[in-house]
């Protein structure tokens, strides 16, 4: 029972996305709205079918559903996967939508008969799920799923010319505007030093700032601190903020609520500078510093001052 | 302009997710509600839109008697009326969910007018389904853009603009449309105490449509292991920051 994987040019989680496809059936089919860079064929792609069309230029989600949609009838697969990014659960969206079909998003795990395991609440929480439905629609979690090769040839290239409506086409991007890069980013920071409600106020962050300065390391923040207008919602670290993954994540004064630990959960280490010793950061932190931030934070920056010079 | 802005329910968790004793729920017998972050900021657009170009901003919810509070809190914050579909404890898949939104915007339209934009967030914080918004639009034979950090609105186009790596996005949208935006694209007001009390009286209409059986059926939910751990205490106070730094030295950041 062929399964058919929309594969996104470029997008390391597509891999991920074809990894846990196999697990629902075979042979594997792909299909990428432009070349996709990488061989498929060693993450068991049998057929890759693309699509080189220069209405497609321009990323246009009704139209990538459209492509997927004129697949089915050709493939019959007996369930389409994509991986859980933006335009994947758009796309994927979009798909359930045209076909009026239930769609798991941010699955981690699929079992035998219809059951599936997903993310809610950005990864604090899982759930068992059953799809009801002949064709199963899904996407995978962000980093949930090993991105992993089998002994696969090479993915057999097949050139796919979609049949696309006018309306498909009008919800596309048509301007992209460069956003001057400052500084490090949140998201490829190595080290994050972060702030919450108990940094205490917008100049309160100067302290971080220093910190951050000596480590190379970008600045974030809670919820919190995003709402009392401290700091720009850019900088926040969580479920509805930035998701990063550095080696270091420093939490000062924050009390790790659920929804701050779905953004930093993914950190090699994380170190806690906290006044409260009971705060629920301390039950996901590798490390804590119990005590006044205001003191400990300058502390660090000065001894780190010292082994630096 | 007529916007139409869907928002849902959801508990302000904690630091831990603890579950009904039958799995199908958090434990929110402690907990406090909200209205789910992008949605919030859904109601803010929706209202700065209407500040600017004149008109009405109505809010639905699907959700519990006690969903009315979030129905409130956001006339509060300028929306006009409120609209509650009613619903037991039990949940609606997305289907579902889309289905009836559907079924009252054709009925509300057809006795107020079109709504020339219907706001969702982008996903609600509990069931993370990324998807009402986008059945509803099919729905109505109306185009949708999602994930949205900025919206604008002139000559009868919407101007969506989505962060992607490296800068913005940007897509133009005939009007009527539906659109879902991210938190982030604005930072929604604090209502003032007489904004709360006018929303008090404020209409809300109420009805309590029946739920068919989801097609993405929720069976069980379940803690992902890993919570629990117990953080190694470095020490107390600024004394602690030669440890810190040895411990920095180990992860190979101290720079």
């Amino acid at each position: 029972m062929s399964v058919l994987v929309m594969v996104e040019p470029g997008e390391e989680l597509s891999l991920q996305a074809i990894s846990l496809a196999r697990d629902l059936g075979s042979p594997l089919h792909a299909l990428a709205i432009g070349r996709p860079g990488t061989e498929l064929g060693a993450y068991g792609v049998e057929t890759l079918h693309v699509v080189e069309d220069d209405r497609l230029s321009a990323y246009a989600p009704a139209a990538w559903a459209a492509c997927l949609e004129q697949l089915l009838d050709r493939l019959s697969p007996t369930a389409v996967v994509a991986a859980g990014t933006n335009r994947g659960n758009e796309v994927l969206g979009h798909l359930a939508a045209r076909r009026d079909l239930p769609f798991a998003a941010n699955v981690i795990a699929v079992g035998s008969d219809d059951g599936v395991t997903r993310v809610r609440w950005g990864g604090s929480l899982l759930e068992e799920a059953r799809i009801h439905a002949e064709l199963k629609l899904l996407t995978v979690a962000p980093h949930m799923v090993e991105a992993s090769t089998v002994n696969g040839g090479q993915a057999q290239v097949e050139g796919f010319e979609p049949d696309l409506a006018e309306e498909d086409l009008v919800v596309r991007v048509v301007e992209h505007a460069e956003t001057p890069s400052a500084g490090i980013s949140l998201a490829e920071a190595k080290v994050v030093v972060s702030g919450g409600r108990g940094v205490g106020s917008a100049d309160g962050f100067g302290m971080l700032e220093e910190l951050a300065g000596l480590l190379n390391a970008a600045v974030g923040c809670s919820r919190v601190v995003t709402m009392a207008g401290w700091r720009p919602h850019t900088d926040q670290v969580g479920q509805t903020g930035t998701k990063v993954a550095p080696d270091l994540y420093i939490a000062c004064g924050i009390s790790g609520a659920t929804q701050h630990i779905a953004g930093c959960k993914g950190a090699k280490k994380i170190l806690a500078i906290n006044s409260d010793a009971e705060a629920p950061i301390l039950s996901s932190a590798d490390y804590a510093v119990i005590g006044d931030l205001a003191e400990i934070v300058p502390a660090i920056t000065e001894e780190l001052r010292k082994a630096q010079s | 302009m007529r916007i139409l802005v869907c928002v849902k329910r959801v508990p302000l968790t904690g630091g831990k997710m603890v579950l009904t004793a039958d799995e199908q729920a958090l434990e929110t017998r402690h907990l406090g509600f909200t209205i789910s972050p992008h949605e919030e900021c859904g109601v803010e657009e929706a209202v700065r839109l209407v500040e600017n170009h004149g008109g009405e901003v109505t809010v639905l919810t699907l959700g519990p008697a006690e969903a009315e509070e979030q129905i409130r809190d956001s006339l509060a914050n300028g929306g006009d009326r409120g609209v509650h579909l009613v619903t037991g404890d039990e949940e609606w898949d997305p289907q579902a969910t889309a289905a009836v939104i559907v079924s009252t915007v054709q009925a509300e339209e057809s006795a107020g007018g079109g709504f020339d934009l219907i706001v969702f967030g982008n996903e609600s914080a509990d069931g993370g389904n990324y998807q009402v918004g986008i059945r509803v639009a099919y729905a109505l034979g109306r185009p949708v853009a999602t994930g949205l950090k900025g919206l604008s609105v002139e000559d009868g186009r919407v101007r969506c603009e989505q962060e992607v790596p490296g800068g913005r996005d940007i897509y133009e949208l005939p009007l009527p449309a539906v659109v879902s935006v991210l938190e982030g694209i604005n930072l929604p007001r604090y209502p003032s105490v007489p904004a709360k009390l006018r929303a008090r009286s404020k209409p809300v209409e109420s009805s309590t449509p029946e739920r068919p059986e989801p097609k993405l059926e929720k069976v069980r939910l379940v803690v992902p292991p890993g919570q629990g751990k117990q953080a190694e205490i470095l020490g107390n106070g600024p004394d602690a920051a030669p440890r810190v730094v040895e411990i920095m030295r180990e992860i190979g950041v101290a720079g």
